[in-house]
């Protein structure tokens, strides 16, 4: 049963940063960006995670590729416990990330050979003169010519650039690809062509994807299991078309309806959700959602302890009396 | 869809040219664009970046950097007075008062040391004759119509206290104070969360029909055009390669390009994981620009020599639905 294999669990992982306040910089309170969540992907799959900005989903990500070290919680990588304080060199080998923008994650003074020789020369993967064969490997599995490598990143387009940083991720051969959306800052023309080779990339060498987008249609589109995140808790996860199809959450729903359609032929009701996600620094009690909507049961959820319920096969939904109405 | 028969036009672009002056030497930005915005209406500006959007904004507002852009060829008129032949001082007059203009990042568009309200009240000083005081509880008044709570209070902040949305319903305020004829929106949501993004067009639809003006709405995605606009106009390479109804170009894409742009988005009722639509290539760079065609590289079909030499011209195939009509990139 390899296809069931979970790559990655997380159990109720915190992440809080201080706030400092006052002439000693003492920590005041703290910002729960990602507070208590858990989830686990398997093997092959793509996991989409998707919400507003500000509702933690960065955070989880960097969590989850070492960049930040959880306040509390466990992080699984194939059944062993990964002690974030001391990430081993097969972990970080194992866990490689995509950043959002291609220009601010590619060093500019850097050939792209040298940028994708670099982490084979830190994690000693091959021997030197291999190395270039290695390269030339990589850049023709993204779709780039071998003569890219003895040029700069600035000489390449957007998408080329995107391609530039999906090759580094893999020269490690990693298990786990933490995609950070990956394609937003690409016109649709070229983020069709950048989502393709990620489908094709996932399909040949088998590779797991952890993608965050905020682009509702995208993350339909290539994901299997999708979350949806509010306020550092995750509301609700299940299959990407339990998910579009059958929405449990209030948040989930409005978050739906807010997604402009391409087709001046559909009407459509949409749920207008006022304000903003609440600051994670001073979160309201309950449930966080039902206090932005003002929903009549608000006070109701306060009095309980919110637990995810399960509502179908694989899908669960953080069981507040405002939001889900079963 | 609200598109009146014969409405007044009130915004008329004639074979708009505009350069920039580059280390690569002249580029030519926009190449005889002409679109028109009706009374009422809204009009979309669609395309991807660097196609010539935003300039063709900044154009109308006579805002194009100094001295690296200059209009070359054309006329913009505003319900009959060509705004080019204005001096400086007069273009003062019009822009805030009779175009108003919201730009696609708020924080940037915002003095991030002067009171919010004071910034609204600002338009009201320049352009009508009332008192600071006035002025201020007028400000307020704005804020109180794009939906800011208590707006009294929150006209003493500084933009760094308000959320993105917030932000964006100052720009808004500042933009609609004067009421003006025509509204400017530049990419008025791409700095925006999905939610937020329905909550300001939702807003933007209201007071464009509270007040009776007309919207050049430039964006990228394809979904916003189809639930806001009225007109379409689909730019490549600085040229308007479609223009139509809203209805008519979903319906019936006639250019390669406004269909390949159509076909490359993930659908929401699309086949998961199936495999997307692309348009091979990238947007040509501006000094690479040819006379003919310019979307022959990405068309993917064979362009003959004369579609590459001269423009292919601008057709009417149906009433209202215009096209450039290269004979490639137009047969279906």
């Amino acid at each position: 049963m390899k296809q069931k294999q979970e790559v990655l669990k997380l159990d109720q992982l915190c992440v809080h940063f201080p706030v400092r306040g006052g002439v000693f910089r003492r920590a005041v309170g703290s910002c729960r960006a990602v507070d208590g969540v858990s989830l686990s992907i398997t093997r092959g799959q793509t996991f989409g995670l998707v919400g507003e900005s500000g509702c933690g989903k960065s955070t989880l990500a960097k969590s989850i590729v070492g960049l930040v070290t959880p306040t509390s919680g466990s992080i699984f990588f194939q059944g062993n416990q990964i002690k974030s304080k001391l990430l081993t060199a097969e972990y970080r080998k194992s866990v490689q990330m995509v950043f959002q923008d291609p220009v601010e994650s590619l060093n500019a003074r850097m050939t792209v050979g040298a940028i994708l020789e670099e982490p084979l020369i830190i994690h000693r993967l091959c021997r030197k003169d291999e190395r270039s064969k290695r390269v030339a490997k990589l850049l023709d599995q993204v779709g780039l010519p071998e003569s890219a490598a003895k040029r700069y990143p600035f000489e390449f387009s957007g998408g080329q650039r995107q391609r530039i940083g999906v090759a580094r991720a893999l020269a490690l051969e990693p298990e786990l690809l933490v995609l950070d959306e990956p394609v937003s800052a690409l016109d649709v023309s070229v983020q069709s062509q950048v989502l393709n080779l990620l489908m094709d990339l996932q399909a040949q060498l088998g590779l797991t994807y952890f993608l965050i987008a905020h682009d509702l249609a995208v993350v339909r589109h290539i994901s299997d299991v999708i979350a949806v995140m509010y306020l550092g808790k995750i509301v609700e996860i299940g299959a990407a078309t339990d998910i579009y199809a059958n929405p449990k959450h209030a948040y989930t729903k409005a978050l739906l309806s807010s997604i402009p359609i391409p087709d001046p032929s559909v009407k459509k009701k949409r749920i207008l959700i006022p304000g903003d996600v609440p600051s994670p620094i001073n979160p309201p009690q309950g449930c966080a959602f039902g206090n932005r909507m003002n929903a009549p049961d608000y006070p109701k959820s306060i009095e309980q302890e919110l637990k995810m319920e399960k509502v179908g096969v694989g899908h669960w939904v953080l069981a507040c009396p405002c939001c889900v109405h079963m | 869809m609200r598109h009146k028969e014969n409405s007044q036009t009130l915004l008329q672009v004639r074979d708009l040219s505009v350069s920039f002056t580059t280390d690569e030497g002249e580029v030519e930005a926009l190449d005889h664009v002409s679109f028109d915005v009706a009374q009422g209406e809204i009009l979309g500006l669609v395309g991807e970046s660097g196609c010539g959007k935003s300039v063709s904004a900044f154009s109308v507002m006579r805002l194009l950097p100094r001295p690296m852009g200059r209009i070359t060829n054309g006329q913009i008129l505003l319900e009959s007075q060509d705004l080019l032949t204005l001096t400086t001082e007069e273009m003062r007059k019009v822009r805030g008062n009779e175009i108003g203009m919201i730009f696609q990042e708020p924080m940037n568009a915002l003095n991030p040391v002067k009171k919010i309200g004071d910034q609204i009240a600002e338009v009201f000083l320049l352009h009508q004759d009332v008192s600071p005081r006035q002025a201020s509880d007028l400000a307020v008044g704005m804020l109180a119509e794009v939906g800011i709570p208590d707006p009294a209070n929150r006209a003493l902040e500084y933009p760094h206290q308000l959320s993105g949305g917030m932000r964006q319903r100052v720009v808004i305020a500042m933009a609609l104070a004067c009421k003006p004829k025509l509204i400017i929106a530049d990419e008025p949501t791409t700095a925006l969360d999905v939610t937020v993004q329905a909550q300001i067009l939702d807003l933007l639809q209201n007071l464009q029909r509270k007040n009776g003006s007309s919207v050049l709405l430039i964006t990228h995605d394809l979904g916003v055009i189809a639930e806001n606009c009225d007109q379409v106009c689909v730019m490549y390479a600085g040229r308007i390669v479609e223009r139509a109804s809203t209805q008519a170009l979903f319906e019936n894409p006639i250019h390669a390009y406004t269909r390949g742009l159509l076909a490359s988005i993930p659908r929401m009722d699309g086949v998961p994981k199936n495999k997307l639509t692309t348009i091979p290539g990238i947007v040509p760079a501006l000094s690479q620009l040819v006379q003919g065609c310019r979307f022959a590289q990405r068309s993917g079909r064979p362009h003959p020599a004369s579609t590459l030499q001269c423009r292919p011209p601008f057709k009417e195939v149906t009433s209202g639905h215009w096209v450039e009509a290269c004979p490639v990139c137009t047969k279906i």
